[in-house]
């Protein structure tokens, strides 16, 4: 009857329920067998040991990684040597005409908002993409909170408003606009000085930050509110988008119409270089922002 | 404007089309418009990428397109050819249907509010997605990478509950380990090579590897990059985050991130081992013999894991993880049949898989979000759409005649006799697999067609004619598959030749 035994062990399998019975049956009369307790301590032995296992091959992984990383640093091409194979074709036509074809003063800009935009623009995409996941983790929803979540909000909210904070909000008031004016200035100029869109824009939204720290949430929902974050960031990625798919189509075409380049050095030059700093640094002052935002408050 | 070659744009279009309607939707911010606007785009995506794939079949080719004004070495470039524009379609199509069959259970498991963050994230999956086949560019690849990681673990968390929150977390880890080795790969690349575009870097690895100068960095560059690739599309032993991220997606989310966003990065590598590294080198380092063995295992162990589970969406999670090994297998054979079969396999399992997932979340809803395979006893009769489309799933993945999978079984065959070496392991294992395939999905088959004595009588359940559609159209799609697979193969056929360096 080996195989009658066999049928009934794949119809259990089917059909959880028997099993599961099985079990609990199995369980129980386990316990029952078992007298001696020295099988815990044997347990909580073995879960150690394995606690101990776990670290040190997490510290052998990890000294394995450095070991591999040393010895390929050690083969890899001395730094800042001429003869490197980094040092060819492409960087020479970077540092060689950059300046010509892109009209930006600083190469680095010229590189990346010119030469490789494409890369630049998912990367724009990157930050506020990654806004986005926050706020679909982390937003608030008022409608449909418990009541202890309503709790903790009308608690912090008491907290804010009770808090002296005279310091930080004179400074705050006397800095936030010097702050957001060197941020723009390090945007208007990106492709004529060092900085650009990426530097401006993560002295912008540290300014913004630091204003939401001494103000609180209140004060700085009136000049900035979810609506406005959104319509900055997507305003200028679409501008982004837009810029760079004229550009994109009609190089790729040799269609010609290209954006004339201007006297390099002027602040109107380098093409479209301008306007795509200023939505970058737009974007990733937003991103600051909207982080802060999202994990102190749970909303922008 | 004549003299413009309007195919050629076609997958420049494609993927600003994608980006557009992330912007687009979050400048309406409405669920209603969300949605519109995703099927609008993935209507205009499929359509190009169907133009693009026919031409190619007429005239098979390969171009480049820059992108801006700068040529190669200088600037960033797309390119596309008979292999990427069939994935490109491919692909779409399995979106489309998998959110056209989904739609029910995204307006019931997402908030209202954030239900419009959901299609961003769409929309960021497919648009990175589409790059991510067509860049010429490895630092592209690398950008596009990190936003698909991030619309997947949107896309996993779309529930919000805490366990969704701990398998995206899980994901997120594995996802990031992933990018960073990728980073360090390609950062140890450029150093030693001076390009990041893909036919540069391939002839100045030609030549280093013809010298052996940099022999160290760039073993460890190659590793890097493939185990990157590997992390992130779930092979076995970095499996982990799979089981953990199925269960607790919705369906839609389920279907999309099984059925295509593990393959990208496998056609990735694919274009990586045939226009950079040449088969003959990835020999010479052994890498190709690694993912062999890593995808075999695959094949042995997540069929294992599947026997083992209760859950239905468990075991199809397990079972995506045994089809990861295939794929990986069909690779690692190294020889072109190997990888068409491996390609035509990633496009049978996109199709099956998303079917198999959809079917599934409809089954849970229906038992009223419980997931055990016991209590879903007889449900097919209250849901026959679903009940069909999981069976005939379930088939072709276990390789019966007719289905789709059963072509890629036959090819991965094929391909293990002319591969020297490998024959033995690869055909024991696929017999092995196909009878732990046919284990673990026959039970679950059975469980749904057979009521327990003393239930009552199954009442039908109202199913949305969108689900419907869906589920017949996928259905359509993988016996065509299993009939007429020849046009499909001679493409990928060309794809590859075209492909090789």
């Amino acid at each position: 009857m080996e195989w009658r035994m066999w049928l009934q062990k794949i119809k259990d399998w089917v059909d959880g329920y028997t099993v599961m019975i099985d079990a609990d049956m199995y369980i129980a009369n386990r316990k029952r067998r078992e007298k001696w307790d020295w099988r815990s301590i044997i347990d909580f032995i073995y879960e150690k040991d394995l606690h101990k296992l776990h670290n040190t091959l997490c510290v052998m992984c990890c000294v394995a990684f450095i070991g591999v990383m040393l010895l390929v640093v050690n083969d890899l091409p001395q730094y800042g040597n001429v003869n490197n194979p980094a040092n060819n074709e492409v960087s020479v036509r970077y540092v060689e005409e950059g300046l010509e074809e892109t009209g930006a003063v600083n190469l680095v800009t010229g590189m990346i908002l010119d030469y490789r935009a494409f890369d630049t623009f998912a990367e724009a995409n990157v930050l506020f993409l990654s806004v986005m996941g926050v706020l679909f983790l982390l937003k608030t929803d008022k409608k449909n909170d418990d009541k202890q979540q309503q709790m903790v909000r009308k608690k912090d909210a008491e907290m804010e408003a009770i808090e002296q904070k005279p310091i930080r909000q004179i400074g705050a008031k006397y800095l936030t606009p010097f702050i957001l004016l060197y941020g723009i200035y390090i945007v208007i100029n990106g492709h004529i000085s060092p900085g650009g869109g990426f530097a401006g824009g993560v002295i912008m939204g540290g300014g913004m930050i630091f204003y939401a720290t001494a103000f609180g949430k209140e004060k700085m929902e009136q000049i900035f509110t979810f609506r406005s974050f959104a319509n900055i960031s997507v305003g200028s990625l679409l501008t982004y988008f837009v810029c760079k798919s004229y550009s994109f189509f009609t190089g790729a075409n040799h269609v010609g119409w290209e954006v004339p380049k201007g006297v390099a050095g002027n602040i109107l030059s380098a093409g479209l270089i301008l306007p795509l700093n200023i939505c970058v640094g737009l974007v990733v002052a937003c991103t600051m922002y909207g982080f802060y935002a999202l994990y102190t408050k749970g909303d922008i | 404007m004549e003299h413009i070659n309007w195919i050629h744009n076609l997958p420049f279009f494609s993927i600003f089309i994608a980006m557009f309607a992330i912007l687009l939707t979050a400048m309406f911010r409405t669920a209603k418009m969300a949605k519109r606007i995703h099927m609008t785009m993935m209507c205009i995506v499929v359509i190009l990428s169907a133009i693009l794939t026919y031409h190619m079949a007429v005239a098979p080719e390969t171009f480049t397109f820059t992108m801006g004004h700068y040529p190669a070495p200088w600037g960033n470039e797309l390119t596309a050819g008979p292999l990427e524009a069939l994935m490109a379609l491919v692909f779409g199509t399995v979106m489309l249907l998998s959110v056209m069959g989904g739609w029910v259970f995204i307006e019931k498991d997402v908030l209202q509010e954030k239900q419009y963050l959901y299609y961003i994230m769409l929309d960021a999956a497919m648009g990175a997605m589409l790059a991510l086949i067509y860049t010429n560019d490895i630092f592209t690849a690398y950008v596009f990478i990190e936003i698909n990681t991030l619309a997947a673990c949107a896309l996993v968390l779309a529930k919000g509950t805490a366990t969704a929150m701990v398998g995206a977390t899980h994901y997120l880890i594995m996802g990031l380990l992933g990018s960073g080795l990728f980073l360090f790969g390609v950062s140890i690349l450029y150093s030693i090579t001076g390009h990041l575009l893909l036919p540069q870097i391939g002839e100045a690895v030609t030549v280093l590897a013809a010298s052996g100068q940099y022999h160290f960095a760039l073993l460890i560059a190659t590793a890097f990059l493939f185990i990157a690739l590997a992390i992130k599309s779930g092979l076995f032993p970095f499996h982990t985050w799979l089981p953990v991220a199925h269960p607790i997606a919705i369906p839609a989310s389920s279907a999309i991130l099984s059925g295509f966003v593990v393959k990208g990065y496998v056609i990735f590598a694919i274009k990586l081992m045939y226009s950079v590294f040449s088969v003959e080198f990835m020999h010479e380092l052994g890498i190709i013999d690694i993912l062999f063995v890593f995808g075999v295992l695959g094949m042995v162990f997540g069929s294992l894991s599947a026997m083992r589970q209760r859950k239905m969406k468990k075991i199809l999670a397990y079972s995506s993880v045994a089809q990861i090994g295939y794929i990986y297998m069909g690779v690692g054979l190294g020889t072109e049949i190997g990888l068409t079969a491996a390609c035509f396999h990633m496009i049978a399992h996109g199709f099956t898989k998303s079917m198999l997932f959809l079917c599934a979340g409809s089954f849970v809803k229906q038992c009223g979000n419980i997931d055990d395979m016991d209590q879903m006893r007889g449900i097919a009769y209250k849901n026959p759409v679903a009940g069909i489309g999981y069976t005939i799933g379930a088939m072709s993945m276990i390789g019966i005649p007719l289905l789709a999978g059963f072509i890629s079984k036959l090819y991965f065959a094929t391909a293990s006799i002319f591969s020297e070496g490998k024959m033995a392991a690869s055909l024991l294992v696929l017999g092995i697999s196909m009878i732990l395939n046919a284990l673990y999905f026959l039970p679950s088959v059975m469980a749904i067609w057979t009521t327990k004595k003393g239930m009552q009588e199954a009442k039908r359940a109202n199913i949305s004619p969108w689900f419907i559609t869906s589920i017949v159209l996928l259905l359509c799609i993988n016996v065509g598959l299993g009939v007429w697979y020849q046009p499909v193969i001679e493409l990928i056929e060309v794809g590859l030749q075209l492909l090789q360096k």
